[in-house]
């Protein structure tokens, strides 16, 4: 079978929407019957989401199910599994394990989490020292990890742990499927600079995992985790905006509404800004029609910095326009959204929670490594851990 | 040409495979004929511009006539391939009158337009470069000032960028544009000494010079004003492909250079800040060809997407010339070494068609943020 084009694509969803008008389809069947149709991801394989169409396709058919209010799966609810493990899954995943997990994650009737970091693990992911041992068919599984967005909310997990200790560290690590309802998984609330709780402490306590929720070879974890890593930047920095559409948005509104907040040095300032965000809307444009042109680039972990960096910078300065009114704040009290939100709440939020978008998913610093590195060609420092085994490094 | 794509409003930003093919012919022109070592003896001769180059560029290549329509002995292409020519014309910092004549000239005269006389004429001239014109407004400007010059064809102007090299001057009066031969009776080119050793600045003075008017006052406005439209343009360009090679050479010499026993590009201070520079450049490429595929369609967009352009691409010239500088350390000091010269251009293009500051002030005109 040969993939729709774009007029295909049309006629399958105005099928799809006869088929199960949304005004008297329940939102969670609607979805599945989507998903069941390939048209949820429509790049991803017929079967599994998707009818094997070019990905840039995919507004087609986002545009015929917005005219006709289809419900749509939130993914702001679901990033971390529709970003993240989605991709790896797919990568990764044995048939079985592809079935079964991608259907209820795409529909959002499953929330993933990603228990990567840990403690004394952050930026050097691979030095993690969360045990998983084979016990028969399982695999038993103890360590803390750490910053865990959404695994109070979260049914699923990516988990990476160490399989073997004797190894350096990059090869001993193996990727598993950890279901976060199993005995010995605690989660606790971490408050953050907002004062809410969006991430969290995970304790593994004695968790059995069954081999069947290995994801790739054993050892092989660190290669897993790339994709998964990969797909995390071009996800946080790669969205679609229109002009005016991230950050700046609020500032510019309230510029134009409240002549009295304008002062020249704030003018010089915004425009300054106005003029990066539109610039880093269409370096974002670009690198989306290199991706449909088929010559990927490395641009996607730049609009990562980018993003970061604009964010941190707009926000800044939208609580100093604001003056008395950036004086306050909407709310302290300690709450455990279910959504990871940038650009909620007001200006003070943003300020605080955008101060996180240059240390999740990569610090802006290690990205800045990786792009001398990988990009531009420049030597790597030198290393100590290359060829020591992980369980004699320094800790 | 322009290939619409799934974005909707976002005009192609990608380089079509056509206009790859001018880079390379042109690339691999300069390459032989205009090296580093060729462009500083060059700034040291009396000659500002080597003719051989300049026929191999603007004839042999076609590049001069891009923006000329077939109908006027023209290539009939647009801006977006002009811009190609533009970058490449940056990145070996080449002296050629080619932003300035076949860019703001040219555009300024198909402004007009005329179907016939001698705008038609002078543009077939412009279009196979057996002439030059240049614009008799300040390189600085964004905006002719039509009042310096009056009617009689009395006043100074100045500093003119390539009006030394200019057999055609294109002189904004109150009473239109005139075409001043830049050899006739009553017109002074008195050279400057510039900033930027390789796009030579002159004044030119005129005391009841003769030329031909071309078009009534307000006509002229229009079509001055879309010529310096179209060179701030795809001045951008210009930057881009000087910050690139700034950043590409940077790269290359701290691979090389070693210093404590390892490469300096292996020091995490050294990698963050080409890092960055990096990023500026991608994002530059982007702006540069978002103006030069608005100014291509002629769309309603433009002037913004030549503001923003602007006010963007200007820091990122000058940003990589300065860390080119650095970064070669000593060796990037010196005479011999070519640094200096994408030091001093990117530095002079900062203010060429208006500053970053002045682009910002029309984003801010068009975008609604006005100032208090
Ligand atoms: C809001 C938020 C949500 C998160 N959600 C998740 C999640 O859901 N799942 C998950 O697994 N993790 C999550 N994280 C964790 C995040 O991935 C880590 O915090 C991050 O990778 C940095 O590690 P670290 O905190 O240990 O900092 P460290 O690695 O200790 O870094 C400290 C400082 O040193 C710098 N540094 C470290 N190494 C280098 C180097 N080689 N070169 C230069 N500078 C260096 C860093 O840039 C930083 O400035 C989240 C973090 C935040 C802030």
């Amino acid at each position: 079978m040969t993939a729709p084009d774009a007029a295909g694509l049309r006629r399958l969803t105005r099928e799809l929407l006869a088929a199960h008008p949304p005004a008297t389809t329940g939102r969670t069947d609607f979805l599945r019957a989507r998903f069941d149709a390939g048209l949820a991801w429509v790049h991803y394989p017929a079967g599994l989401g998707g009818l094997d169409a070019p990905r840039s396709l995919q507004p087609v058919v986002d545009a015929e199910l917005a005219a006709a209010n289809a419900p749509d799966n939130d993914p702001r609810r679901i990033g971390i599994g529709l970003g993240m493990a989605a991709p790896t899954v797919l990568a990764y995943g044995t048939d079985e394990q592809k079935r079964r997990f991608l259907r209820p994650l795409w529909v959002g009737e499953e929330v993933w989490c990603q228990l990567f970091s840990e403690p004394g693990a952050g930026s050097d992911l691979a030095a993690l020292g969360t045990r998983a041992v084979r016990d028969g068919e399982d695999w038993v599984v103890d360590g803390q990890k750490v910053w865990t967005s959404s695994a109070h909310v979260a049914r699923w997990a990516i988990l990476i742990a160490r399989t073997d200790p004797d190894v350096p560290k990059h090869r001993g690590i193996s990727y598993f499927i950890c279901d976060m309802t199993d005995p010995g998984v605690e989660v606790r609330p971490l408050r953050q600079i907002t004062g809410e709780a969006e991430f969290n402490e995970v304790f593994l306590t004695g968790v059995r995992i069954p081999d069947s929720r290995r994801l790739g070879p054993v050892g092989e974890g660190w290669k897993v985790a790339q994709t998964t890593l990969m797909n995390e930047r071009v996800s946080i920095g790669g969205a679609r905006v229109p002009r005016e559409g991230g950050m700046i948005g609020p500032v510019a509104r309230t510029w134009r509404e409240r002549p009295e907040l304008r002062t020249h040095d704030l003018h010089q300032r915004l425009l300054t800004l106005w003029v990066e965000a539109e610039v880093a809307r269409l370096t974002g444009a670009r690198l989306r029609q290199q991706l449909v042109a088929g010559q990927p680039g490395p641009e996607g972990s730049g609009m990562k910095l980018a993003f970061a960096r604009l964010n941190q910078e707009i926000s800044g300065l939208e609580v100093e326009l604001l003056g008395n009114e950036g004086l306050l704040y909407s709310d302290w009290t300690m709450r455990r959204p279910e959504l990871v939100d940038f650009t909620g709440r007001d200006a003070g939020y943003r300020y605080l929670r955008s101060k996180g978008n240059s240390i999740e998913g990569g610090t802006s610093e290690v990205l800045l490594n990786i792009v001398a590195e990988r990009v531009l060609g420049l030597p790597v420092e030198p290393r100590n851990d290359k060829d020591v085994a992980w369980k004699d490094l320094t800790r | 040409m322009t290939a619409r794509t799934e974005e909707g409003q976002v005009p192609d930003l990608l380089y079509s495979e056509a206009e790859e093919d001018l880079r390379a012919a042109v690339r691999s022109l300069l390459d032989d004929r205009c090296d580093a070592p060729q462009v500083i003896a060059r700034t040291e001769s009396a000659t500002p511009y080597d003719p051989r180059l300049w026929k191999a560029l603007a004839a042999g290549i076609g590049a001069a006539g891009l923006l000329v329509p077939e109908k006027f002995g023209g290539q009939g292409a647009g801006h977006r391939e002009a811009a190609v020519v533009v970058e490449e014309l940056g990145r070996s910092v080449v002296p050629a009158p080619y932003l300035t004549s076949s860019v703001v000239a040219t555009e300024t005269l198909l402004a007009l337009g005329t179907q016939d006389g001698p705008v038609a004429a002078l543009l077939a001239e412009l279009a196979t470069g057996r002439k030059v014109a240049v614009l008799a407004v300040p390189f600085s400007a964004v905006e002719p000032d039509p009042s310096t010059v009056t009617a009689a064809l009395d006043g100074m102007l100045g500093p003119i960028a390539d009006a030394a090299a200019a057999d055609v001057l294109l002189v904004p009066t109150t009473d239109g544009l005139y075409a001043v031969e830049a050899a006739a009776a009553g017109v002074a080119v008195e050279p400057l000494v510039a900033l930027d050793l390789t796009r030579p600045l002159a004044t030119v003075t005129l005391t009841g010079a003769t030329g031909t008017l071309l078009a009534d006052a307000g006509t002229s406005l229009a079509a001055v004003r879309r010529g310096l439209l179209a060179g701030a343009g795809l001045l951008a360009s210009e930057q881009l492909g000087l910050a690139e090679w700034c950043l590409t050479e940077t790269v290359r010499h701290t691979r090389e250079r070693h210093q404590f026993n390892r490469p300096v590009g292996s020091f995490q201070s050294l990698k963050h800040r080409m890092a960055q520079l990096w990023l500026e450049v991608v994002s530059a490429r982007a702006a540069a060809r978002n103006a030069a595929d608005t100014l291509a369609t002629g769309s309603p967009e433009t002037p913004l997407a030549v503001a923003v352009a602007q006010a963007y691409c200007s820091k990122v010239a000058v940003h990589a010339a300065e860390e080119c500088v650095q970064l070669h350390g000593g060796i990037g000091m010196t005479w011999e070494h070519p640094a200096h010269l994408y030091l001093k251009r990117a530095k002079a293009d900062s203010i060429a068609y208006g500053t970053a500051g002045r682009h910002r002030a029309t984003v801010a005109e068009l975008t609604e943020l006005p100032a208090p």
